[in-house]
């Protein structure tokens, strides 16, 4: 009989090891293709798989095979209006115009190997020899997450958990214990009923008594359980509380008419790259965006980059704000504070020295890492200067860079947490 | 009373498959394919998602395979023109194997599951048992146990000395795959058990073999100075793998088996390749046939038949050549129109007919269908069975492209002067040995620095392409010394191509 074999929940990825192994072997060429991608494209779509082209001829295989040139005679079908003998230009544009090298649309060559990676794979290879700077702190936050794991084996427990090997070791155990007395017995008395049988034959009382007590033993022998319910075993497990590593991200952005769509595209990637980094190092990470003008407030995301409010300047406030937050919300040491800044570094003079008290004195005690970009075309003005004293004073904490177009944005990320 | 008959002879319609309607068709399908003499490998069906089918594609459709980073690549590659919609998977997937495995796609119709059935299961299935290469060349019962032996000694291998040597070698041997093959001498078959047990033993007697090439005692004294200078090998040799496994000075014993895996592999595709036309053409006609027959014996709608008509006159269109869909002739439809034209030339042949096949002519069509399957390859079957009716319906010509004259020039063409020289362009066209180039090593250099000389016999003017170089660098990793390449022209004129190593 003919048979049918359903295969479809057998393991699908097959393929992994080959898959992975092609991404090990051109690391290089992924690597910058990755690069070069993040350039082009919006950062929002980095969260899912990314289609990558690598130069095909890297990847060539080449064997042995006849070039153009000589004499070639080929056949084809559908003759329309040749007759033999008769001659032609041959075509320009050779093979029908599927030429080589033709740079398409959209930016991969045609002589790309274009391939899609998945999220994971992107990352990896994204966020390869960056590390985050400051050790994290791992807690025993509030909210705890608990785990089962396996503590031994007890006496009692539900039918699903019996723990066979212990059980039928404790088993054979008991049956050798309990049964080892009669068992020595019924030897002895064996071997007396085959001495008084040889000596005196099937008449001796004696032998009639002999034979009743092995009967008896034979009976409490058998008496004895195969398995009893004092054997069972089942498997312990126990909660144990799991330390989370939670972080909380500050995104500071000025939305002051100065800050054009464009700068604030610029913010937004920026901050883009951060979350996803944070992402890969901490299980459970909150998001606070606070944006400002002249006051500061905190918004969703949604608000947060596509609001069209302006107004004048007072960096300070989204400082304040920031320390208010972590004060009320991120308290208590249980949280791994980030802060990432954008500005465009236009600031009253005052302000700007009040934000160097703020960060130097405040906030900076509580954060593992505050980064401040600065996107602006022009000569830095006085804000960066006081950040720089900040910078002077908090090495390895804080970090400050320069951005002008959005292809700056992965040299200067890669910069800043480059591993040390 | 007949049309209850009917009735209880319908088999499942609708287009949702289930395992017992497929158990149905394929019972359905069997019967007729007996009934028609088509012996067959039992086979078994299995059903797989599509990730299942792409992965099957990366690994040339074995079910077990070593891995190497190409497959990845062809993975990927697969996976991307699916994703983008570009190329639809193709239905099925059939191995030549004993039982013959065929797989069928979740995603696909009960009446698209009777079509691969009859196509692959029957067709492909009773190609692979009938043919002459194939019965020669592979050993269908072996095969599956033959790439557990190769995927279990190649990872053992990466275990002990490293994945990047094991890949290493194995780029090289892959770039060398299409000259690693035996065209003339029979391979012996496969054995699971016999490798096993000869493995080991091999590995040490073929080191002392090699020693024994390289031995540095003093020459016995009267030794005849011919043989001193000989050529080794004697004989040109074909087939480059075969040589380096048993002749390389350096390498190791794992690195040999290695080499003879892939060797053993590329060996066992190899009739494949050669008979592409005939087997799509004949498991093509066999689908078409046996499920026509079902429609006849009133077991399917005619639901089913439109959409299996309408999956197979897909397959088997043939764009003319100046259509933008054109990219080369298309085996299915060459080789159905074929085996259907060789039918007609037997129930109801023509005068030409007559005049071109007298054997065939009002002969019995089955008989005559069994002897061209056993019996030839894509070369000879077409130089053979191609009517000049067919390639008046294909419309084929010639084009001739001599780089040494300023205009291309059309050659034999669709009518009477033509039809001989035509279908022998045709045929030259599935010839292996004028497709690839013509390769063999020539020379090695055992008295001085161990250089290798590999010769191309040129055809046509054909130079070798560019990237020879490479595929050189290849060969001179395995060997360990430099290889040189010549090129012979027919008139005997040799020229050196280059040099590696």
């Amino acid at each position: 009989m003919i048979r049918i074999v359903d295969r479809r929940l057998d393991s699908k990825n097959k393929s992994s090891v080959n898959r992975s192994r092609f991404i090990q072997r051109f690391k290089g060429q992924i690597r910058k293709a990755v690069a070069d991608s993040v350039d082009r494209s919006g950062i929002r779509d980095l969260a899912e798989g990314k289609r990558i082209g690598i130069p095909g001829r890297d990847i060539a295989e080449p064997q042995f095979s006849t070039g153009q040139g000589g004499v070639r005679e080929q056949v084809l079908p559908g003759n329309d209006r040749f007759s033999s003998g008769e001659t032609f230009d041959r075509p320009s544009g050779q093979g029908g115009g599927r030429g080589s090298g033709k740079a398409s649309p959209d930016g991969e060559g045609q002589d790309d190997f274009v391939f899609t990676l998945t999220r994971d794979e992107f990352l990896d290879i994204f966020f390869e020899e960056l590390a985050l700077p400051n050790l994290l702190k791992r807690h025993l936050a509030g909210v705890t997450e608990f785990k089962r794991v396996r503590a031994g084996y007890s006496q009692s427990g539900v039918p699903t958990n019996i723990n066979l090997v212990r059980t039928m070791r404790g088993a054979a155990g008991r049956r050798i214990a309990v049964g080892g007395a009669p068992r020595e017995r019924l030897r002895e008395l064996q071997a007396e009923l085959d001495r008084l049988l040889s000596l005196n034959g099937e008449g001796d009382p004696e032998v009639q008594r002999v034979r009743l007590e092995i009967q008896a033993l034979r009976r409490r022998m058998d008496a004895v359980p195969f398995i009893d319910s004092f054997d069972l075993r089942y498997n312990n497990h126990v909660r144990v509380a799991q330390p989370t590593t939670q972080a909380v991200m500050f995104c500071l952005m000025d939305i002051s008419g100065s800050m054009d769509e464009q700068k604030k595209n610029i913010a937004k990637r920026f901050f883009t790259l951060l979350y996803l980094f944070l992402n890969r190092t901490y299980e459970h990470i909150d998001v606070v965006f606070i944006r400002h003008h002249t006051v500061a407030e905190e918004v969703d995301e949604e608000n947060f980059f596509h609001s069209r409010e302006t107004g004048g300047t007072v960096v300070s406030s989204a400082l304040k704000l920031m320390q208010r937050v972590i004060e009320t919300r991120y308290a208590g040491g249980l949280w791994n504070v980030y802060g990432a800044q954008a500005s465009d570094g236009d600031n009253w003079l005052e302000d700007s020295a009040l934000c160097y008290h703020l960060l130097h004195e405040q906030i900076l005690d509580a954060t593992q890492f505050f980064a401040y970009i600065e996107i602006a075309e022009d000569t830095p003005q006085n804000l960066w200067e006081e950040y720089q004293k900040v910078q002077a004073a908090h090495q390895g904490v804080f970090a400050m860079r320069r951005i002008k177009a959005v292809s700056d944005i992965y040299p200067v990320f890669h910069d800043l947490f480059k591993k040390r | 009373m007949a049309r209850k008959k009917t009735q209880t002879l319908l088999l499942p319609g609708g287009s949702e498959w289930s395992f017992s309607a497929i158990e149905a068709y394929d019972e359905a399908i069997g019967r007729i394919a007996r009934d028609y003499g088509l012996d067959c490998y039992p086979h078994q069906l299995e059903i797989i998602s599509t990730e299942q089918m792409m992965d099957a594609y990366a690994s040339i459709g074995m079910p077990v395979y070593y891995h190497h980073w190409s497959f990845g690549k062809q993975f990927l590659a697969t996976e991307s023109r699916y994703k983008r919609g570009s190329m639809g998977l193709a239905y099925e997937i059939v191995i030549n194997s004993d039982p013959c495995i065929a797989y069928l796609m979740e995603e696909n119709t009960l009446p698209m599951q009777a079509l691969v059935i009859a196509h692959a299961a029957y067709g492909h299935n009773s190609f692979f048992k009938g043919n002459h290469l194939f019965k020669q060349w592979t050993a269908a019962s072996a095969i599956i146990d033959y790439l557990v032996f190769a995927r279990n000694y190649i990872a053992e291998c990466e275990e002990r000395h490293g994945v990047d040597a094991v890949e290493q070698l194995l780029d090289s041997c892959h770039a060398l795959m299409n000259v690693g093959v035996d065209r003339y001498k029979r391979a012996p078959r496969l054995s699971i058990t016999k490798e096993q047990v000869r493995q080991r033993e091999r590995e040490e007697y073929l080191q002392t073999q090699v020693n024994e090439l390289w031995r540095t005692l003093p020459p016995v004294l009267g030794r005849d100075e011919a043989v001193e200078t000989a050529r080794f090998p004697r004989e040109p040799e074909e087939n480059l793998l075969y040589f380096i496994e048993k002749h390389a000075p350096l390498l190791e014993p794992w690195q040999r088996e290695v080499v003879r895996i892939v060797r053993k592999i590329a060996q066992y595709f190899h009739p494949q390749r050669q008979t592409q036309v005939m087997n799509e053409g004949w498991a093509t006609f066999w689908h078409y046939t046996l499920l026509n027959t079902l429609y006849d014996e009133g077991r399917v709608g005619d639901g089913f038949m439109f959409e299996f008509l309408q999956s197979h006159t897909n397959v088997v269109y043939q764009p003319p050549y100046n259509s933008q869909w054109y990219s080369s002739i298309n085996p299915y439809a060459l080789g159905f129109a074929m085996w259907r034209d060789l039918r007609r030339i037997c129930e109801a042949p023509t005068d030409e007919d007559r005049a071109w096949f007298p054997e065939v002519a009002g002969s019995d069509w089955r008989t005559t269908f069994q002897f061209a399957m056993h019996n030839f390859k894509d070369e000879s079957f077409i130089a053979q069975y191609l009517s000049p009716r067919l390639m008046r319906e294909f419309r084929f010509f010639t084009v001739v492209d001599d780089d040494s004259s300023p205009k291309l020039k059309v050659g034999p063409i669709h009518d009477d002067q033509g039809y001989h020289a035509l279908r022998q362009r045709l045929a030259d066209q599935y010839n292996l040995g004028s497709r690839e180039p013509n390769i063999q090593v020539w020379d090695m250099d055992r008295r001085g620095d161990r250089t290798l000389t590999l010769r191309y016999f040129s055809y046509q003017r054909r130079p070798l392409d560019t990237d020879f170089a490479e595929v050189l660098g290849h060969v001179a990793r395995l060997w360990g010394f430099p290889v040189r390449l010549e090129e012979q022209t027919p008139s005997g004129q040799v020229n050196r191509l280059g040099i590696s190593g």
